[in-house]
């Protein structure tokens, strides 16, 4: 009985949907104020709908109920309670619900939020929305329907992939699908700019918080996959340019030349068109991607062959929103103009070789991660395409780019001067050499990507302090904590993100340089020396989970007589599916991780283990932090809540 | 004139310098290309000789040989068998009897060096190259006997 209530609430839902987008553009052009009063009603009750049927299929999860088949296939009784609720977003028709009950969220996030906006506007914004909704309810309805019914009912489910069964997937997939989704309302706000023909410094600032908002959560959610991925793969990686990742990663390389776009526009009423075209493509690689990891595209291109109509919809829903709207902005940009002049050297044309650069590391995956598909497809044969690749052009893109992000923030507007900047940033390029060069004398070993990336860590990080010394310096009295007041938030949030930045080149190029690999086998009672740690195998102790047995391994690691860690890895069995989990076990500290995984009992006796000394690792995840907290500061500032800034003068990024 | 001089100068040299950065893109994806083929495919020397590839099919049942932690194993598409060498630990579900993927050179006497061991974390799934691998297999048996 509840999974048809919730499948009738999608079904209403879809018709509110249709009605909020449709009414309010057919006002637009007599500018029908009382079809325009449909939109915000129309979108909330369309967003309570849509989050009703998600908490209905969410209570067949609670309730074990497996007469709805796709809780038999994801879930079982055994399950924890917090991952069978988890279970939800485990497979593709669930996740494409919580999609749109995440579009609800931001839905109902901007008919309470986005007030001062002038009816007109809020009301195409939401009609926008609508819209998306109705593309993605359709595709629910029509090819993916989770409230689907099995008759007889299984006695129990066939559970949920082990690999999932972790506190990751609790908080990974909400994260994520935010920042995603969280782009359709940057999208939103280009579209209704385009029809509305109004593309200003007002809208720029309506829209940067938005957009700051969904790079925050795609950040920390990129960064909570990465984690995931290190400890629960078991084999000591974070980030494998697989193209599950790519799609995550190329809609936030495209994010952040917007919201860096946005900073243009809202400061200097420049790169108007240049913006909107950001918006829409962020939104058009999140779509990409959601379908890229959600269709079973990954697994086979074929399998499109075998369900056509899903495939289908899903490349007519993909040219119909991007097709329409780059029709539009082919149609209205010229009308919105380029905006204001600026000089060769200026901070415009520093954040335009930010855009180009992270546009082009964009394409520059895209085509690694598309390439292989579009072979696949054509029938050409099956070729893969190395991380070596991703990693050169990656870092070869990005090295020119975080030079200039040093310069950026010290830059002018309009025009600046380059003996000038030189002379501001000399102490910092001295030092980062410097520091570049006494961290690999500790470390012992010295290479050239190991100079560049410590060089490039150490720029950005002495070119923040440049840059908050020289704006104290600026401020002609005060004690320093009131000096520090007047800097707006905006400016602060851009410093800590750039200075996060930094941190996780610090954990890239540590890990990268420094890391130790070693595949060892061990008698029970053995001690081995590793890289100075003693490692004492005290055997196997079987253990009993809710829904596991496990074999867990004790290893005492101590250094120079002191106590370090014990450490647990287990080899899991998950009968209900029959697959085997390594589990590793990791020491985490400051400036190194020890990372342990079970291999395979030995026929002789004894495991095969591996050992991972990973240094810093941990601050790849800490810079990632940083930058969302960073985004988190930026969009609270205090200019984006005030109705009208009639204060011009402040100079704020 | 100067001014615009300087604009058509700025200009040329930024789409030279995007050439040279398209190039060196498209050289080192070109260079990180690795195909994939069946044990047949090998043994009819299509593999290159130097360079990585894949290879792909089925871990034939009694093949796993384990010397501390180096492995051999064969890879056999039905038709025709490789030989693997591997040092290292394998994926969970690397089983006898199970599609795998191995990455790696061709060595000397036709041993497969590996660097890479593909299995996925999933019971009922086939690394999508095995299974082409069999498939492929299966098309060669069906045209060999239409032949005879």
């Amino acid at each position: 009985m509840m999974p048809d209530i919730g499948h009738y609430a999608l079904i209403l839902a879809l018709v509110v949907a249709v009605l909020q987008g449709v009414l309010p553009l057919a006002g637009l052009p007599k500018n029908n104020e009382k079809l325009f009063a449909f939109a915000t009603p129309m979108a909330r009750v369309q967003s309570l709908l849509v989050i009703l049927s998600f908490i209905i299929l969410d209570y067949a999860f609670y309730a074990n109920d497996f007469t709805v088949y796709y809780v038999a296939t994801t879930s079982n009784s055994n399950l924890p309670l917090m991952f069978r609720l988890a279970a939800i977003w485990g497979g593709h028709e669930g996740s494409m619900l919580f999609w749109v009950s995440i579009l609800a969220v931001w839905t109902l996030a901007v008919t309470f939020f986005a007030k001062e906006l002038p009816l007109r506007f809020r009301s195409s914004l939401l009609a926008v929305m609508g819209l998306i909704s109705v593309g993605f309810i359709l595709f629910i309805l029509f090819t993916s329907n989770p409230f689907e019914r099995i008759f007889p009912a299984p006695f129990d489910g066939r559970d949920l992939n082990p690999l999932l069964q972790d506190p990751g997937m609790v908080f990974h997939p909400p994260l994520l699908y935010m920042g995603y989704v969280g782009f359709s309302v940057a999208f939103a706000f280009a579209i209704a700019a385009l029809l509305d023909g109004r593309l200003d410094v007002t809208w720029a600032r309506w829209t940067r918080p938005w957009t700051t908002a969904a790079w925050v959560f795609l950040t920390l959610g990129i960064a909570l996959g990465s984690r995931w991925a290190y400890y629960e793969l078991g084999w000591g990686g974070w980030w494998f340019w697989d193209a599950v990742e790519n799609a995550s990663f190329m809609p936030w390389l495209i994010g952040t030349a917007l919201i860096h776009s946005l900073a243009v526009t809202e400061k200097r009423n420049a790169f108007k068109a240049w913006t909107v075209l950001l918006s829409i493509c962020a939104f058009s690689l999140s779509l990409l991607g959601t379908f890229l990891v959600r269709s079973g595209v990954l697994t086979s291109v074929h399998a499109f062959a075998t369900d056509p109509s899903r495939g289908l919809f899903i490349l007519l829903f993909l040219v119909i929103v991007i097709g329409g709207a780059l029709t539009l902005f082919a149609l209205r940009a010229p009308s919105v103009g380029l905006g204001e002049k600026f000089d060769l050297v200026s901070r415009e044309s520093l954040l335009l070789t930010n855009n180009v650069v992270l546009f082009t590391a964009t394409g520059a995956v895209l085509l690694g991660t598309l390439y292989p598909l579009l072979i696949d497809a054509m029938n050409m044969g099956k070729i893969s395409v190395g991380p070596p690749y991703f990693d050169t052009v990656f870092v070869a893109i990005m090295v020119p780019g975080i030079f200039l992000m040093g310069i950026g923030p010290i830059a002018n507007w309009k025009k600046a001067s380059v003996p000038d900047m030189a002379s501001k940033l000399k102490w910092a390029l001295g030092i980062s050499v410097i520091s570049a060069l006494i961290v690999p004398s500790i470390m012992g070993r010295l290479s050239p990507m190991i100079f560049v990336g410590l060089l490039m860590a150490f720029w950005v990080m002495s070119s923040v302090f440049t840059s908050m010394k020289l704006r104290l310096d600026a401020i002609p009295s005060g004690t320093l904590t009131q000096k520090l007041k007047t800097f707006g938030r905006a400016y602060n949030g851009m410093l800590l993100a750039h200075f996060g930045l930094a941190i996780f080149i610090v954990g890239v190029t540590m890990v990268k340089g420094y890391e130790r690999e070693h595949d060892i086998t061990m008698q029970n009672g053995e001690t081995k020396v590793i890289n100075g740690y003693n490692f004492k195998f005290e055997g196997i102790l079987p253990i009993r989970g809710p829904n596991y047995i496990a074999k867990q391994g004790q290893f005492y690691v101590s250094k120079e007589g002191k106590q370090v860690a014990l450490l647990t890895p287990e080899k899991r069995l998950y009968p209900v599916q029959g697959a085997v989990m390594t589990e590793a076990s990791i020491s985490i500290n400051p400036v190194r991780d020890i990372y342990i995984s079970l291999g395979e009992e030995l026929e002789e006796g004894g495991w095969s283990i591996r050992v991972y000394f990973k240094p810093f690792v941990q601050w790849i995840w800490l810079g990632c932090v940083l930058m969302g907290l960073g985004g988190i500061l930026t969009m609270t500032d205090k200019r984006y809540r005030i109705k009208k800034v009639l204060n011009e003068q402040s100079i704020t990024a | 004139m100067k001014s615009r001089h300087k604009r058509i100068a700025i200009i040329v040299a930024g789409i030279a310098l995007l050439a040279i950065a398209a190039t060196l893109l498209l050289q080192s994806f070109q260079s990180n290309l690795v195909f994939f083929f069946s044990p047949t495919e090998v043994a009819e020397g299509k593999s290159p000789q130097q360079g990585n590839f894949r290879i792909g099919g089925l871990v034939e049942a009694g093949s796993i040989k384990r010397n501390g932690t180096e492995v051999h194993f064969t890879v056999t598409d039905t038709i025709k068998t490789m030989d693997v060498v591997y040092t290292g630990i394998l994926p969970d579900l690397f089983k006898e009897g199970k599609g795998v993927v191995a990455q790696g050179k061709q060595g000397p006497n036709g041993v497969f060096i590996a660097d890479q061991v593909l299995a996925k974390h999933d019971e009922n799934y086939m690394p999508p190259e095995a299974a082409d691998a069999l498939e492929k297999a299966q098309q060669y048996k069906a045209t060999a006997g239409e032949v005879k």
